[in-house]
């Protein structure tokens, strides 16, 4: 099923006491002379928070960036729709916050299966960033003495949460799309909006440029750059229902795969235990709600099996609070995969309620009575809203329902302290790498994460990359550039020629299914091992049977569809091989054959405490990166 | 349910269109505007046709990429986005008229597919605040009072879909122009900027081929993030104060 | 091979005089042209002309309320009037100023409209299909043809009470009595009455556009002004109309 390779080892991050493995790195880094920035051109893909505040950040420095985003507008990328907040070891409150607290949590979080080193200089950069977003005016929440206000979130103890209402990922965002802005209309940054990077291209073992498409003329056109940096952020729509934006894909990092970059863990994903249940068949994504929700709401199921009286009919005795019940201490605000999984067991047992049973209550009838309803309003309001929407239903009035969807997925590209690939000058960041939040993200650290790496560390150390790399000129017509160009045409021109019968979105449901079935919340080796098979079929009907109407010379949304699902359909293979080597259940990779009696995960210290960093080939080959825990020991995550 | 939807249909930029008539069955009440779209398009794929281009990406009404023409209003009767409208909206054997945003500043590029770029050209004319990474003091270091705060997000909740423009009689972007610099202006970071702000973005809007403001108040109505109508004068006050001290 | 960015090395000159000429593009045009060519400048100008045109509006009528006191009243009103600044003006130069002013104040107003006009049909090319539903008051819907009909109105106005053109019976010098000749004529009342409708719509909108442009308006005034504004409109309207109606019923004759 898969080859083992070699041991792979992040030789970046300094030897240095961990506190200062940053400042040493960034003391060592190579520098680049303020006036050679301008001659290097540095091609950013993706303008989320990671590629937004990238761009901006690398053009303010002097370099020609060349971004590319395939919505119509930079500020149109998904972290616009995060909620909750962005965590910072800012300790405005005196609660007993620290940097090493915000690290200590996020490896724990992480059930132990990321790389310290990172994640302290995530902990580190996290206070600088919530400065530079309040110096562009991103209008956080204050209180009435002016000062930021910030509230604690989803498995945390302190409040180190600064969020912006609902919509924190949204003024985040355009913040980091208005620095952006000002860059492209100096000239130093050179936009090109609509245009889907499609191959990678590696010259010399360098990458040196991409090859993408324009969705409105189907133009195929080359980018030659001395560095590439991937923000295009996960892969989550590999399960087609998930909380991820409909043009969510994980085309570029795939393409970059193929071209040598390793994949690791793709098999982390994330679920995320408040979103509101599909409705039906028709469904084409999940709307999440923020985690905060879990702050004030109460989650309960009926005690008796497929009870289908009004949430407000059935009294107190006869509801089962099951996460206050099993988790005293933390109660409904244990960490994403422990509040996902207790749900689906609950369902599982048939004590769900709504349509097909799959869903829980959410209720906020005690805190509205505690605080009344305009403290609720002004703080989920348009939570509320928003649910009121889609289902019809009054929150104030009956209890949500919610239940757990794909959300964020933890695996990505292989990336080392620098934030570079195993492909010499590919720089990955954002949800795009795998580097921070181990098997498990904690609430509110993915617009952190997001933009430590985007405005804090991609900047330096792409300085020493471009300091010391010896990049001679690329010609446009080189071999090794055209060879991308015309299997990216190829491979276009074989897709418009299946002519079948099956639409894109078919097979993306099929797949979708398969994986949510066999590699969502639990996974087993049954389960996998059938996924495995059918997966390779499912791509073989694929490229034998589907329709793509139109050409691929305009403005065709199923040949985009079409290129970006014959690439999940591949990643889909690695998730499930991912899935089935990891013997263990650890932070979102749940097996069932790992778990105590009492129906907890049960890691495997002694066997996996590594990343799985996958290289591409007919078979994948393994490549595992020990992972060494010097200051925060593992212990069994307990959040009883 | 089943409905008549008559949908702009225009092949691309320079070519003409016209409002063809499809019919779709099976419509749930519990489905998104746009979801009945999607149904509509898997219809029009099985039967070779070519298939409705449409933006949209988040679908829960915070990207800003979708937004058509509903029986004459921007993001159809409720006041929401084009993916949060559910068909509940709508009653069984309804016709219902999709069109593109019209605008001068919003050319067609394909069916309901048109071009926002001009938005963002009025964004980088002005529309930040010069704030270098790195250069940030400590986010405490200027208090803000909680009403401007509030005012400031008030106005910086615009997603950008371009409602306002589409309602408009004038197709003038002054609603959306007017969030940005009602957002920025009312904070102490966005003081050294301000007269300069206002005067170049208002100058790129009205570059970009956008009408005039008449008060008539239909883009507000058909907001989807309820910026406030107030904005539109303070935008004018703004540009007012700036022209004067030039 | 398709190439639209290759891997020429841009110059650190190239970058820079990109970037200037940007800048130096949206800067270059004299203050005062920039305001005039703006959309909101121009609006400026109509809100600031169609304030002083409301004044002298507002003036007018209160003075035409003199005829409730009889022709020696309203006459010696109208005498006054030309006398105003004496002995520093002459005779009637106040009179001449204040139209010169009126008139510059309605041409500027309708300049910047018909441009706004203009420019504001080119900015939506293609009507929609399905007319929409109309959310805006009928006010806001009268602004454009209603400011034409009052425009002509005016025209027809100053012909019929101040140069007598087209007065049955004018008699220079004498306005009760012209007044009171006019009034008598069905038709004519409709004339005025109509107009004073479109007036009255005309500052109702207006008043709270006016005050919006300048920016006046905020959350918490905005319906103060708009109270403000449309009592001004039915203020004037009925100062205005009580005269002709007055002289119809025989109250005044």
């Amino acid at each position: 099923m898969y080859l083992n390779g070699n041991a792979l080892i992040d030789a970046k991050a300094p030897a240095v006491p961990l506190e200062k493995r940053w400042d040493e790195r960034k003391f060592q880094a190579r520098l680049v002379n303020p006036a050679n920035r301008r001659k290097h051109r540095v091609i950013v893909v993706g303008t989320g928070l990671a590629g937004g505040s990238a761009g901006a950040t690398l053009a303010e420095q002097g370099y020609h960036v060349i971004q590319f985003c395939f919505q119509d507008s930079p500020r149109r990328a998904h972290s616009v729709a995060a909620q909750g907040g962005i965590n910072a070891a800012k300790n405005y409150r005196n609660d007993g916050d620290s940097v090493y607290r915000l690290f200590y949590d996020t490896v724990k979080g992480g059930d132990f299966r990321s790389r310290e080193s990172n994640v302290y200089r995530l902990a580190q950069v996290s206070e600088q960033i919530i400065d530079q977003a309040v110096a562009q005016g991103v209008p956080f929440a204050r209180e009435y003495g002016g000062l930021l206000d910030t509230r604690s979130f989803g498995g945390v103890q302190v409040q180190r949460t600064f969020y912006a209402r609902g919509q924190t990922g949204q003024q985040l965002l355009i913040g980091a799309y208005q620095a952006l802005s000002r860059q492209i209309d100096a000239g130093n940054v050179e936009l090109h909006a609509r245009t889907e990077m499609l191959d990678l291209i590696v010259v010399d073992g360098k990458a040196r440029g991409i090859v993408a498409r324009d969705l409105i003329t189907g133009e195929i056109t080359t980018h030659l750059a001395d560095a590439v940096v991937l923000a295009s952020g996960g892969y989550g729509n590999v399960f087609y229902l998930s909380t991820n934006a409909k043009g969510s894909n994980a085309t570029a990092i795939w393409r970059a795969h193929k071209r040598g970059a390793y994949f690791a863990n793709p098999c982390f994903t994330q679920i995320h235990p408040t979103c509101i249940p599909r409705s039906g068949e028709h469904q084409s994504k999940l709307t999440l709600m923020s985690e905060s929700l879990r702050n004030d709401g109460r989650i309960w199921v009926p005690k008796r099996q497929a009870d289908t009286r009004p949430p407000r009919e059935i009294p107190e005795h006869e509801r089962d609070y099951y996460l206050e019940r099993q988790y005293p201490s933390f109660g409904n605000l244990v960490p994403r995969d422990i509040a996902s999984r207790a749900a689906k067991n609950m369902c599982d047992a048939r004590y769900g309620v709504g349509p097909g049973g799959l869903g829980v209550y959410l209720d906020f009838a005690d805190a509205i009575e505690r605080l009344g309803r305009p403290a609720i309003e002004a703080r989920y309001g348009n939570l509320f809203d928003m649910y009121q929407r889609i289902t019809a239903e009054d929150p104030y009035q009956v209890p949500m329902r919610i239940y757990p969807a794909i959300h964020y997925t933890m695996g990505g590209l292989w990336v080392d302290y620098d934030l570079q690939s195993t492909v010499p000058g590919l720089f990955v960041i954002g949800e795009a790498n795998f580097s921070d939040h181990g098997a498990n993200r904690l609430g509110a650290s993915a617009l952190m994460q997001g933009l430590a790496d985007g405005y804090f560390v991609l900047p330096a150390t792409l300085n020493d990359y471009l300091g010391g790399a010896k990049l001679d000129t690329v010609a446009p017509d080189s071999d090794e550039v055209v060879a991308v160009e015309t299997q990216v045409r190829e491979r276009i021109q074989k897709l418009m020629q299946v002519n079948g019968k099956r639409s894109v979105d078919s097979f993306h449901r099929e797949l979708g299914v398969l994986m949510w079935d066999h590699c969502g919340m639990s996974r087993n080796r049954e389960g996998l091992t059938k996924a495995l098979e059918r997966v390779p079929e499912l791509r073989a009907e694929f490229w034998r049977d589907v329709r793509i109407p139109g050409t691929a010379t305009e403005l065709n949304q199923e040949l985009e569809k079409a290129n970006r699902v014959a690439d999940f359909l591949e990643l889909a293979e690695l998730l499930l091989i991912d899935a089935l080597h990891r013997e263990e259940s650890c932070g979102g990779h749940f097996r069932e054959e790992h778990q105590t009696p009492e129906g907890e995960a049960r890691r495997d210290d002694e066997r996996f405490s590594y990343v799985a960093a996958w290289e591409y080939g007919d078979q994948p080959v393994l490549h595992r990166e020990e992972l060494a825990f010097e200051h925060v020991h593992p212990t069994q995550r307990s959040y009883t | 349910m089943k409905l008549t939807v008559r949908i702009w249909r225009q092949s691309g930029p320079q070519a003409d269109g016209r409002l063809v008539s499809y019919a779709v069955d099976e419509v749930s009440p519990d489905m998104s505007f746009l979801e009945m779209l999607d149904v509509l398009n898997q219809d029009l794929i099985a039967d070779g046709e070519e298939p409705v281009a449409f933006d949209h990406d988040c679908r829960e009404g915070i990207c800003g990429s979708c937004g058509v023409v509903i029986n004459g209003q921007a993001h159809g009767p409720e006041r929401t986005t084009s993916c949060q409208l559910h068909m509940r909206s709508f009653r069984d054997g309804d016709t219902i008229d999709v069109e593109p945003w019209r605008a001068k500043g919003f050319p067609v590029v394909k069916d309901l597919v048109v071009d926002r770029s001009a938005l963002d050209r009025i964004v980088q004319a002005g529309g930040y605040i010069t704030a270098p990474t790195g250069s940030a003091p400590d986010a405490h270091a200027t208090p803000v009072p909680k009403p401007d705060a509030d005012l400031a997000f008030d106005n910086a909740t615009c997603i950008g879909c371009g409602a306002c423009v589409a309602a408009c009689p004038n197709g003038s972007a002054m609603l959306f122009t007017a969030a940005k610099v009602t957002h920025l202006s009312v904070l102490p970071q966005g003081q050294p900027e301000r007269a300069r702000r206002v005067l170049d973005m208002v100058e790129t809007m009205d570059d970009e081929g956008f009408g005039g403001c008449t008060n008539t108040g239909e883009c507000v109505a058909s907001c989807p993030k309820g910026i406030p109508f107030a904005s539109i004068a303070t935008l004018n006050r703004e540009f007012r104060k700036a022209a004067r001290s030039r | 091979m398709s190439l639209t960015s290759v891997n020429r090395r841009p110059s650190v000159l190239d970058v820079v005089i990109d970037a200037a000429q940007r800048r130096v593009g949206r800067k270059r045009r004299p203050a005062a042209r920039q305001f005039w060519d703006s959309t909101i400048g121009k609006k400026i100008v109509m809100a600031v002309t169609g304030a002083a045109l409301l004044g002298f509006v507002f003036a007018h009528m209160v003075g035409n309320l003199k005829t409730f006191f009889g022709a020696n009243d309203l006459n010696a009103y109208a005498h006054w009037l030309r006398t105003i600044g004496e002995p520093v003006l002459h005779y009637e130069w106040f009179l001449w100023i204040m139209r010169a002013g009126l008139v510059v104040a309605v041409v500027l107003h309708i300049t910047a409209t018909v441009q706004l006009v203009r420019r504001d049909h080119r900015a939506r090319p293609v009507r929609y299909a399905h007319r929409r539903p109309v959310k805006a008051t009928f006010a806001v819907h009268t602004m454009r043809w209603g400011g034409a009909t009052l425009a002509v109105f005016i025209v027809w106005h100053i012909l019929d009470l101040t140069v007598g053109q087209v007065n049955q019976d004018f008699v220079a010098g004498d306005p009760y009595h012209n007044l009171v000749a006019d009034f008598r004529v069905w038709w004519v009342n409709v004339i005025y009455l109509v107009a004073l409708a479109m007036l009255g719509l005309h500052i109702d909108h207006g008043f709270a556009s006016a005050a919006r442009t300048l920016g006046i308006t905020s959350v918490t005034r905005e319906r103060a002004l708009k109270v403000v504004g449309r009592a001004t409109a039915i203020v004037t309207t009925a100062g205005f109309a009580v005269v002709p109606i007055a002289v119809m019923t025989g109250l005044v004759r």
